[in-house]
């Protein structure tokens, strides 16, 4: 994966992206075992919880809630977080949240940032932005920090260096922060990082961050963490800077009872964050930051708001519980849906977030096994809008291209009882110079031309048999009535 | 008066074959019919159905699945159990006909699948949930492993149903297979919009197949098992697949 960021406005389709994200042998060794061993940390904690049904309801209905009245409790943020100190920014889209936070790191004088690992900032590709205004930032997730060192793109939304593993990150650490001598522990590694990192902590006087939650009856502001990295981020700078997609705002402090027992458990399989850290406003002569700005966020989110059926979106709390358990991510890893949102959340997020512009192939790279709603702490019904989008990506395609006309066809046919009898036994002569008979007499096809030769190309199809069974039932029927009546 | 099958009311089943097992599986469809009058039922088939919308509706063609929700009320009204070889087809049913009443703004149509869906049964589902059966006195001597599909078991909750009745088949060698829950690729049209990932999919799933040393792997759903096939035969294995009605059916006489 090259340094470019993922972008969907550019990035190919996903079939063709995942054709090249499945040649990576170790690619897909890597993300097999990483989903294994996360779904099975999953399981044993989900398990062990009683009311774990009851829980992924009441998160449905918070998050439920919220989105109905998202006007409201936006407000009431704004109003909560401003009493406590904070300066609260809006931004209509990703282009004036990069200017924002642009425009106050540069008014601060600052050339460099520390950052918290955050898929809002990774959306609006804020490292760039940073960049090309002259401001390094310093990724402090150490799985941020191996996507940052190797020029790489994340992967997965929780774990954003999911496809690495430890060998290719020793070899970036060693090039990278120049050691030589690196050993490949776990506690080499993190020793390594470590040392990287705090001289970072200490020096750089901005934080730039992003939201697990907005507390609307407080104005507080929710990070949750495992390595304690994001608290250095939130308690040593001198100004924070946080970035939050409008969807991540929650009614009440006493929510987060529900949410928090949810998103560990269902992100890392563990039954609470090790760091759970929530700041409300600033203290000027206390500890922390002296400056506190949010930026709230839309970037399309208010679209999704106005459909009601794509709607259920945005109460994705992401925790990535879908990613580990669709077995098309395990196939083909997160670079593949050329997004930061990957996996089944990101084949429904991302096509609404372009408005329905790019991203058209995202909404059928589904099985529609329904792995990701089974999963889903908030139940997000995903199987369901990706039906939803994929109507929405046929209407956009018109009727006029092969498989429109295809499916139209069908649909005349599928309509007349005569029809379908005739498309049976027209289906039956078509396939027969494509038939060779095996040694029992079975015929098989191995090769269809068009839109189903993506079937022939590892399968066989058995061929049409001589009698449908609606002809098998109508000549049983006429030969029990020549015959003698049962009964 | 109703009549009874040793002290069981004996129900007048309606067959919904499907599109797909019609044109491409009538043996499934024969072997329903089979185990159902054994069982001292009586079957018909309303000639006028075709298929169930699935297709369509979830490859994003809804304007062409909705015609076929009241093409399957008319045909199907008033039956006392509608029975499907097939858990996606009644997934669609269940999951989307009564948004699909509520889009065509149609009240009595909506009053009517209302009424009909709690008597529509994925064929296992019929013979475990409302008969209460499990051994319906089948026989199979061979080594098998289940398939779950996905529909069946996530949107139907089949649960180990398929399973008990697999169990109680006499001469049955039955072996679990690895992965049970995961997908084995074929998704309908993504199998050949996304022929690739499809395929690396299915080979996970042919390697737990071969692993469990069966003869056959069996599931609700000639969907999965057409697709499971395709590659069983491609890489000449020799294991075969097959429909569970078609080892319900089997018996000492046919075998």
């Amino acid at each position: 994966m090259s340094g470019t960021a993922l972008d969907p406005r550019t990035a190919p389709t996903f079939p063709m992206a995942a054709l090249t994200a499945m040649g990576d042998t170790q690619l897909r060794k890597n993300v097999r075992h990483a989903t294994d061993v996360i779904q099975a940390k999953r399981a044993r904690v989900v398990n062990e919880m009683p009311d774990w049904q009851a829980l992924r309801e009441s998160g449905k209905q918070i998050r439920q809630h919220t989105m109905e009245h998202l006007d409201y409790y936006l407000e009431e943020f704004e109003k909560n977080c401003t009493a406590a100190g904070g300066v609260v920014h809006w931004a209509r889209d990703a282009a004036e949240a990069r200017q924002i936070i642009v425009t106050l790191v540069k008014g601060l004088g600052a050339t460099e940032v520390i950052k918290i690992k955050s898929m809002t900032t990774e959306e609006i590709q804020l490292n760039t932005a940073l960049e090309a205004a002259g401001v390094h930032a310093y990724e402090t997730d150490l799985a941020e920090l191996i996507i940052q060192l190797g020029h790489d793109q994340p992967s997965h939304i929780v774990v954003p260096a999911l496809h690495k593993n430890r060998q290719q990150i020793r070899e970036i650490f060693k090039r990278e922060m120049n050691l030589p001598e690196l050993g490949e522990s776990p506690q080499d590694l993190a020793d390594a990082a470590r040392t990287f990192l705090r001289e970072k902590f200490l020096r750089v006087k901005t934080g730039v961050s992003g939201a697990n939650f907005l507390i609307a009856e407080t104005g507080g502001v929710c990070v949750v963490e495992s390595e304690g990295n994001g608290r250095m981020c939130l308690t040593l700078p001198e100004t924070l800077i946080t970035v939050a997609g409008i969807d991540k705002v929650v009614p009440r402090f006493a929510d987060l009872e529900v949410l928090l027992q949810l998103l560990p458990r269902s992100a890392t399989g563990e039954r609470m964050n090790p760091y759970n850290s929530v700041w409300t406003g600033v203290d000027v002569n206390g500890d922390g930051p002296k400056a506190f700005h949010v930026i709230l966020m839309d970037n399309a989110r208010t679209e999704i708001l106005g459909d009601l059926e794509g709607r259920q979106t945005l109460n994705c709390i992401r925790c990535g519980a879908c990613q580990n358990a669709c077995p098309v991510y395990r196939q083909t890893g997160g670079h593949a849906y050329g997004s930061v949102y990957a996996g089944p959340i990101g084949a429904i997020l991302t096509p609404q977030l372009q408005q329905m512009h790019h991203s058209q192939s995202l909404p059928y790279a589904s099985s529609l096994c329904g792995a990701c709603y089974e999963v889903c702490p908030v139940k997000i019904n995903i199987p369901e809008v990706l039906i939803h989008l994929r109507n929405k990506v046929v209407k956009q395609n018109g009727m006029l291209n092969p498989e429109a006309l295809a499916m139209r066809m069908m649909g005349i046919i599928f309509k007349s009882e005569g029809k379908f009898r005739a498309a049976q036994r027209l289906g039956r002569m078509a396939e027969a110079p494509l038939v060779r008979k095996d040694g029992r007499g079975q015929g098989w096809i191995g090769w269809l031309p068009g839109l189903l030769g993506g079937w022939t190309q590892v399968r066989d199809l058995q061929s049409m048999p001589e009698e449908t069974f609606r002809d098998w039932w109508e000549k049983r029927e006429s030969s029990k009535k020549q015959g003698v009546p049962r009964g | 008066m109703s009549r009874q099958i040793s002290g069981r009311p004996v129900l007048r089943v309606s067959l919904f074959i499907t599109c797909y097992n019609d044109t491409l599986f009538p043996n499934t469809g024969k072997a329903v019919v089979r185990v159902l009058e054994r069982l001292g039922h009586t079957v018909d088939f309303p000639a006028g159905q075709t298929c169930c919308g699935q297709m369509h509706w979830n490859t994003g063609y809804q304007a062409e699945a909705l015609p076929l929700l009241s093409r399957f009320v008319e045909q199907f009204r008033g039956a006392e159990a509608v029975v499907v070889p097939s858990s996606s087809c009644v997934a669609m049913m269940r999951d989307h006909y009564p948004k699909m009443a509520e889009e065509l703004a149609d009240v009595k149509l909506k009053a009517e699948v209302a009424e009909l869906l709690p008597n529509v049964y994925e064929f296992s589902e019929f013979l475990t949930k409302r008969l209460g059966l499990e051994d319906v006195g089948a026989y199979y001597p061979h080594r098998v492993t289940y398939h779950a599909s996905c529909h069946g078991l996530r949107n139907l909750g089949l649960g180990d149903g398929p399973q008990r009745l697999l169990k109680a088949v006499r001469g049955i060698d039955l072996v679990e297979i690895a992965g049970l829950e995961q997908c084995c690729g074929f998704g309908g049209t993504f199998a050949v919009k996304n022929a690739e990932v499809s395929s690396a999919m299915l080979a996970e799933k042919t390697t737990a197949i071969l692993n469990t040393k069966a003869e056959a792997c069996t599931a609700c759903d000639n969907s999965c098992l057409m697709h499971i096939q395709g590659a069983l035969h491609r890489q000449r294995t020799g294991v075969q697949t097959v429909h569970l009605a078609e080892i319900l059916a089997g018996d000492e006489v046919g075998a």
